[in-house]
């Protein structure tokens, strides 16, 4: 590569940065500010989830309490679970993919940059969308697994399995064009010498995630597809009387959730494998096991979903197949684990609040872990399945797992965002409070859960004896919402003033911190060469890479222009889509028209100003 | 709101099971103190099938405390031993270790096959028909309540299930509309209830089936665990598991109209079959023939039943969707009602059965249960639209003396 | 249709900015497309599953052995299939910066993507006739809704392949941007190769 010199960045030129602005956050398709956007959306949606679990917390206090309507209840959860996961989780690891992916590889963008822009439009189109159904008190009420025949126009006869099923189908499209976006970033953007097996492990796990994303995503988009014939045109794909068969959605419905699971818990584990190496001051142990122990769990992860329907009665031979596939699973995740401590073990801890987290997920995620053996031995999943023990084993996989990482995440890459340090003491704060809400809230349910109360009731008897459990369940969530609000606080004060943070104020290894805190919009003035997995640990290569990453360009990189055309496509989308829920075919059809017009639009804009 | 149950299990834990009580001995203690009943508890089995299970369960908790231990205790030496101190020189800059990975590989991979081939021991054991002289039971879940039909002895009755004790059983699951889940924990795991697909002529339609004996008698408590819309959590069964005398005395119970207050008439009986029969007969024949059989007792007791009868009968025509062996009642839309007296509770397993509780359900069924098909009296609720149906339940428009007299009337049941 | 949109996404425009070209030397429009693609077959791949369990569960006919016409299917998939020849022709002549030439095979791909739908459409009517709906049972439902999609993707590669030629028309896909007509011919390849697979499983297998 072009060598820069020192003397290019005394050249006097000034670097004009992005201008600011509502109207240049709305044309954007810079990576970063995707990613911010990308973050506040999720965090706004933790809240609304977060409220909805804290009502359900509620009425869920005393047994036989009415508090609110079944219906609302049902609502609640239904909503609560779709939020967190398609919302919340799914989104907020999105973030951490836009900002740091491109930094990580040297790149100065994405490969797909409207692209990525149209993606988060959409996502919070249809985000919003789906939530549209609170306004009329029809918001989605069949669970977020969607279960047939309850989602049937004869079960579920008003808008609320409309808006659900038209919101996840347009949130879908978000997800695959993030998907082809990241492979192909991935794949072709690497700066010289950044071979795969050199990629930060947050890349990677980026990497296998998306072809998660790619694979999973058709499959439940048909699934939507189907359900929506059914109710809009007919169709008797889920209809037993006419040989439908419900257990079909059941079927398409895990095959897409189980790789779900890991689509969201991979990215958290390539966090802590980027933070934990950092705050031990140690290279990864064991990096190509790590690297191919996630690549196997994406693999296997498409083997295991009827561990989700070991109730439905597939019979034992298929039954033993799944027991079988899913403890496999359990190796590749257990070798992780071990790999991590090992990571620490010599090292040199500093108890930053990101080590924090990612130490907390270690410590929990292993319970959550272990439950799930409990239930992929199906005969033991017949009387934990649907109850409140899974209830248990799920947040602490999601909860403390994938939340945890990306939690650890915000606070390892918020100073390369703002340049500014999110305050460690309410940081502190933030991880005792979610450790102490966290576990006061799931590990009684274990107990609930054993003692026979089922998940997804709107009240339990009196006599299963388990008020005790849910009271702790509710005093946990309570303090659970406190530390939201902390890490919220947090957020919105160390943005304003928060400590000054360096180009690399953790000492960290790889290249996004070779660049300024917050990085310029062009990310690299020149692309640095790679020779190592830990390019700023090394002598002379770390050199040699912050002489071309800090110093001022001569002439400033060229990058795509901004585009309101994805803003205005996701809109067509979102409308087109809504617009199936008039049942009237003619509707449907011309409500392609926006969107066709807009491709067409998006098509002849030059992604980069005239002349190159 | 809700009428609460008094009513208790009769299931006593037993004493001195130290595998049942190991998971939680601490924070139960703390939490519980002693002599504290869980009805629903899934690590306290009665039958061959839950012990199974809970066998292999407790296995599978040891192994992952096990696993649970070692994590915990190499992760909290870690933190520990590897503190960063002000003058630690830069760590050793370690990159892997071939004979640690291959032994934390190979160790889990060990105790995976050790959960692995007891548990698919375990998936065969249960999945099939048990030996000997099992007695069938055609389970049908509706929204929300649980049809129990036995077709050898011809009876079907609803949300409460009697099972001889020590017989095999085999359970046919089958629903009407949504999926629901067959779950009574002490007896075993949960099998879901799927809607019974449509097939071709000569075909014959799937169902699940549970295999399970149950080996204490006892009420043991049980409910849907599959999501199965508005009121889910109002759909509770009871299972009682009597003698092979107690449950032969039942059904015979189910023919016989001595044991019935007001019998019923003979002729309108359907034998073996008493769901074959679903038309509304004549009604004043019946009554004044059930009149006229009255068994003796207090006058006004009677005369409350009687009259309750005929409510029931012909005024709410009640017998269009429920239906009482002996009686005009043959519809089979709502729940079979004969032996009603029986049963220890209501409304599938939601309330103890009192004539209060039964009074006040008749009225306002949507109270206790939203979205229950069954009509009320109209005091306060319109009709219904059944979902997906284009039939009406007009409301009964019964007065609360007429209810009192249908409550005694179904309470006489038994 | 945010899928069609993405492969407009200018291809090579990074490239020619860092002094190298891309990791893999394939652009990154043509290995997002293909990544794309991948994503269709899972997507093609449900649909035709769903189809395989599910037309045998028909509880009333009329049944694939009442319906299905194999001359008649026959013609339109050979019709499809040499429609992938147009395009590889009309790929060719816009790298020998022909355009007249590779407009009209554009025109002829559109002629046979049309003529395919035509014959299909006819089908439809003829099935319908014979009273398989969207509804009449489950093998209508996944029957329709699996070809149904296949050809709302033959549309969307005729309306493709118009703004090709009429760009072509223009001047401003000279062999240089020969990528943009390139993603458009793997796409019509696609579903050319999707509509051999449901050819065989759906009309060839009884």
């Amino acid at each position: 590569m072009s060598t820069a010199t020192i003397d290019q960045a005394h050249a006097g030129h000034s670097t004009h940065d992005e201008p600011t602005g509502l109207w240049s956050w709305i044309t954007t398709v810079d990576h970063k500010r995707i990613a911010i956007m990308y973050f506040i959306t999720a965090t706004f949606f933790f809240f609304v989830g977060g409220v909805e679990a804290l009502i359900i917390r509620m009425q869920l206090w005393n047994p036989e309490q009415s508090l609110i309507s079944p219906e609302l209840y049902n609502q609640l959860f239904t909503m609560h679970g779709t939020t967190m996961v398609f919302l919340v989780a799914m989104p907020m690891a999105v973030a951490f993919f836009n900002y740091v992916v491109p930094l990580q590889i040297g790149a100065r963008d994405v490969a797909f940059p409207r692209l990525n822009a149209l993606s988060y439009w959409i996502f919070l189109f249809g985000g919003i969308y789906i939530n549209l159904g609170w306004f009329i008190g029809q918001a989605p009420h069949a669970s977020w697994v969607g279960y047939s025949t309850l989602t049937s126009s004869a079960y579920s006869p008003g808008l609320n399995t409309d808006f659900w099923f038209i919101g996840l189908s347009i949130i879908g499209i978000a997800s695959i064009a993030g998907g082809v976006n990241f492979i192909t970033t991935i794949v072709n953007m690497r700066a010289p010498g950044m071979k795969m097996m050199r990629m930060p492990l947050f890349t990677w796990m980026t990497f296998v995630t998306s072809f998660l994303l790619i694979t999973a995503i058709p499959v439940i988009a048909v699934a939507l597809i189907f359900l929506g014939f059914d109710r809009t045109f007919g169709s008797v794909f889920f209809e037993p009387a006419m040989g439908g068969d419900p257990v079909l959605w059941q079927h398409l419905f895990w095959i897409f959730g189980h790789p779900e699971v890991y689509i969201l818990i991979l990215p958290a584990f390539g966090v802590i494998s980027d933070v934990i190496p950092t705050f031990s001051r140690k290279p990864l142990f064991g990096y190509p096991i790590v690297v191919y122990a996630g690549i196997l769990i994406g693999f296997i992860g498409w083997g295991v979903w009827s561990h989700h329907m070991f109730t439905v009665g597939l019979g034992p031979i298929a039954d033993s197949f799944f027991v079988a596939a899913t403890m496999i699973i359990a190796i590749p995740t257990g070798v992780k684990i071990f790999n991590w401590i090992a990571t620490m073990w010599g090292g040199s801890v500093q108890f930053t609040t990101a080590m924090l987290f990612s130490v907390g997920l270690l410590a929990v995620f292993t319970v959550g872990g272990l439950s799930g053996i409990m239930h992929a031995s199906a005969p033991v999943n017949l009387q934990q399945h649907d109850s409140y023990f899974v209830v248990a084993h799920f947040h602490y996989v999601i909860v403390g797992g994938a939340m945890m990482g990306l939690w650890a995440g915000l606070y390892y890459w918020f100073p390369k965002v703002t340049g500014k340090f999110l305050d460690e003491t309410l940081g502190k704060w933030h991880f005792w409070t979610t450790m102490v809400g966290f576990n006061l809230t799931f590990f009684p349910m274990h107990f609930s859960g054993l003692f026979g109360m089922p998940r997804r009731i709107y009240t339990y008897s009196a006599e299963l004896n388990v008020d005790l459990y849910n009271q702790l369940s509710t005093v946990g969530a309570f303090i659970f919402g406190i530390s939201a609000l902390i890490m919220a606080w947090n957020i919105y004060r160390s943005a304003r003033r928060g400590a000054p943070a360096g180009p690399n104020p953790w000492n960290a290894a790889t290249l996004e911190w070779s660049i300024p805190s917050p990085p310029h919009h062009y990310n690299f003035p020149e692309i640095p060469v790679v020779r190592s997995r830990e390019p700023l640990w090394n002598a002379g290569e770390r050199e040699e890479v912050l002489a071309v990453t800090m110093p001022d360009p001569a002439e400033e990189p060229v990058m795509p222009v901004p585009s309101y055309w994805p803003i205005l496509l996701a809109f067509a989308i979102t409308l087109a889509w809504a617009l199936v829920m008039t049942g009237i075919w003619w509707v449907i059809v011309l409500g392609i028209v926006p969107v066709f017009f807009c491709v067409l639009m998006w098509a002849f804009e030059p992604a980069f100003p005239e002349g190159h | 709101m809700r009428v609460l149950p008094n009513w208790k299990s009769g299931v006593r834990p037993r004493v001195g099971a130290p595998l049942r009580a190991l998971l939680p001995i601490l924070l139960l203690a703390l939490a519980t103190g002693c002599g504290v009943e869980y009805p629903q508890s899934t690590i306290d089995p009665r039958s061959d099938f839950a012990e199974i299970i809970h066998g292999l369960y407790v296995s599978i908790f040891w192994w992952t405390m096990l696993i649970l231990a070692v994590v915990w205790i190499a992760l909290s030496w870690t933190l520990v031993k590897f503190r960063a101190r002000p003058d630690d020189p830069k760590p050793k800059q370690i990159r892997g270790h071939l004979g640690l990975e291959i032994g934390w590989t190979v160790g889990p991979a060990l105790i995976v096959v050790a959960i692995a081939i007891p548990t698919i021991q375990a998936v065969f054991a249960t999945q099939r028909p048990l030996e000997g002289d099992p007695i069938v039971v055609e389970v049908t879940g509706h929204r929300f309540w649980w049809e129990f039909h036995y077709p050898e002895q011809g009876v079907t009755t609803a949300n409460e299930l009697w099972l001889p004790v020590d017989r095999p059983v085999s359970l046919r699951l089958g629903s009407v509309d949504v999926i629901h889940s067959f779950w009574v924990p002490l007896l075993g795991g949960k099998r879901d209830v799927n809607p019974v697909r449509a097939v071709r002529e000569g075909q014959d339609p799937r169902y699940n089936w549970l295999y399970f004996t149950p080996n204490e008698p006892g009420l043991y408590m049980g409910q849907c665990a599959e999501f199965c819309g508005e009121s889910h959590a109002f759909m509770s069964m009871r299972v009682n598991v009597v003698t092979e005398g107690d449950f032969d005395a039942w059904v015979a119970g189910w023919f016989d109209s001595s044991g019935a207050a007001i019998p019923g008439d003979p002729g309108v009986i359907e034998g073996a079959d008493p769901e074959a029969g679903t038309a509304v007969g004549p009604r004043d024949d019946e009554v004044e023939s059930g009149m006229a059989t009255a068994q003796a007792g207090d006058a006004a007791d009677d005369d409350l039943v009687a009259t309750g009868r005929d409510i029931f009968l012909n005024q709410a025509a009640c017998g269009a969707c429920h239906a009482i062996t002996g009686t005009a009642a043959q519809g089979d839309i709502g729940p079979n009602l004969t032996l009603f007296g029986l049963r220890t509770s209501l409304a599938a397993g939601i309330m103890e059965n009192t004539p209060e509780n039964l009074a006040a359900w008749i009225i306002d069924p949507e109270r206790f249960k939203p979205g229950v098909n069954m009509p009320g009296t109209g005091y306060n609720m319109e009709s219904r639209i059944v979902a997906g149906s284009p039939f009406f339940w007009p409301a009964t428009g019964l007065d609360d003396e007429q209810v009192r007299a249908v409550s005694a009337y179904l309470l006489s049941l038994r | 249709m945010a899928h069609t949109a993405a492969v407009h996404d200018s291809p090579d425009a990074h490239a020619s900015h860092d002094a190298h070209a891309t990791n893999t030397g394939i652009s990154n429009f043509k290995l997002g497309f293909w990544t794309f693609l991948a994503s269709e077959c899972l997507f093609f791949g449900t649909l035709i599953s769903t189809y395989m369990v599910y037309k045998g569960s028909a509880i009333v006919g009329p049944y694939p052995a009442d319906l299905f016409d194999i001359l008649h299917t026959t013609l339109s998939t050979t019709i499809l299939l040499f429609s992938s020849l147009a395009m590889v022709l009309a790929l060719h002549y816009v790298h020998e910066a022909k355009r007249n030439v590779a407009i009209g095979w554009l025109f002829a791909v559109i002629a046979m993507g049309g003529a395919f739908l035509y014959l299909e459409f006819q089908s439809y009517l003829k099935y319908i006739g014979y009273g398989l709906t969207l509804g009449s049972s489950t093998f209508g439902s996944s029957y329709y809704v699996l070809t149904g999609t296949h050809k709302a993707h033959v549309a969307v590669g005729m309306i493709w392949m118009a703004i090709l030629a009429w760009r072509i028309h223009q001047g401003k896909i000279p062999p240089s941007k020969s990528d943009q007509v390139e993603v458009a011919g793997l796409y019509w390849h696609f579903v050319d190769i999707i509509w051999i697979v449901i050819f065989t499983l759906v009309y060839l297998i009884p």
